[in-house]
């Protein structure tokens, strides 16, 4: 009788292991003005083209693939949750990726409107 | 000499020589570059090319990578401030003027005191030691595509090593000055 809540608890842990780092920038992104988020926006700006290059230019535009790095070639490891289950669990990591790469495909900052689309379409991937 | 000492002495010989002509060897193990030993730069630098040994460079050039990670060759290679700070001090402290492997010692004397390339490519000792070989196996090769993919046809260059006997060019194979 005691073990269920526990197993009750670690699994509920462990969806939430996933979906808490999105969550918590979701809601820092709300927090600076933006909101609300849409995947299909997402996706959109994935493939938007008009900086040096797109997103999907070195991961792929499928996400279940992985991608390769448009400069040197170095294999990517696919960016969909589904079949990689270390993406989008690490707030630093994501962020990290989000300056350096926004600035490299964009050559600008992403806007917490951009930054929350994003998540919001890579996560159901 | 008393003859039972000759065949001990014959090998002991024999030792000597095989251990002078590694020693002699161009390509003789473990005296390449150090390979990299910093988890942190092989993490940041190798997710999006090969973590290049800080042999490969002199510390002075490291130090202008390091002050331009915003436009790293065209991408951003942004850092944060702690881990800017450690890997900087990794590169310059294991660059190949501040070290011994035979490699860049080599590297380091090929420049005069007031180069400081930002690329390996254009090292004057890799760029000598790459001459002979056609743009079709490098440059044109889909497989290699440049100077700077180093693992694609230096089979062992993750351990530092860039032995001639372990090169393997894709849609070639080994090569051969």
């Amino acid at each position: 009788m005691k073990i269920l809540p526990i197993v009750i608890v670690f699994l509920v842990g462990l969806s939430s292991a996933h979906a808490g780092a999105v969550d918590e920038l979701l809601q820092e992104y709300r927090s600076q003005g933006a909101g609300p988020f849409s995947a299909e926006a997402g996706a959109a700006l994935w493939t938007r083209s008009g900086g040096a290059q797109t997103c999907a230019a070195c991961h792929d535009s499928d996400l279940r693939t992985g991608g390769r790095h448009a400069k040197t070639g170095k294999p990517i490891a696919p960016m969909a949750p589904s079949v990689n289950a270390k993406r989008l669990t690490d707030r630093a990591f994501i962020e990290k990726w989000f300056k350096r790469n926004c600035d490299s495909a964009w050559g600008r900052a992403c806007t917490p409107q951009e930054k929350g689309d994003f998540l919001s379409y890579l996560r159901n991937q | 000499m008393h003859i039972k000492h000759f065949w001990p002495l014959l090998a002991g010989i024999g030792l000597v020589a095989t251990s002078l002509s590694v020693v002699g060897d161009d390509d003789r193990r473990g005296s390449g570059v150090a390979p990299v030993s910093l988890p942190l730069y092989q993490q940041e630098c190798g997710s999006c090319h090969f973590a290049y040994p800080p042999g490969l460079l002199p510390a002075r050039s490291w130090a202008q990578v390091m002050a331009g990670l915003g436009d790293h060759f065209g991408d951003s290679a942004a850092l944060d401030a702690l881990d800017q700070q450690a890997i900087q001090e990794y590169l310059l402290y294991n660059a190949a003027d501040r070290v011994k492997e035979r490699r860049a010692v080599k590297i380091a004397r090929s420049l005069r005191a007031d180069e400081a390339p930002l690329r390996i490519s254009e090292v004057p000792y890799i760029v000598q030691k790459h001459r002979a070989i056609p743009a079709r196996l490098i440059k044109d090769n889909a497989k290699v595509g440049s100077l700077s993919n180093c693992t694609a046809c230096h089979t062992r260059a993750d351990s530092g090593s860039f032995s001639e006997r372990e090169i393997d060019i894709p849609g070639y194979g080994a090569w051969d000055d």
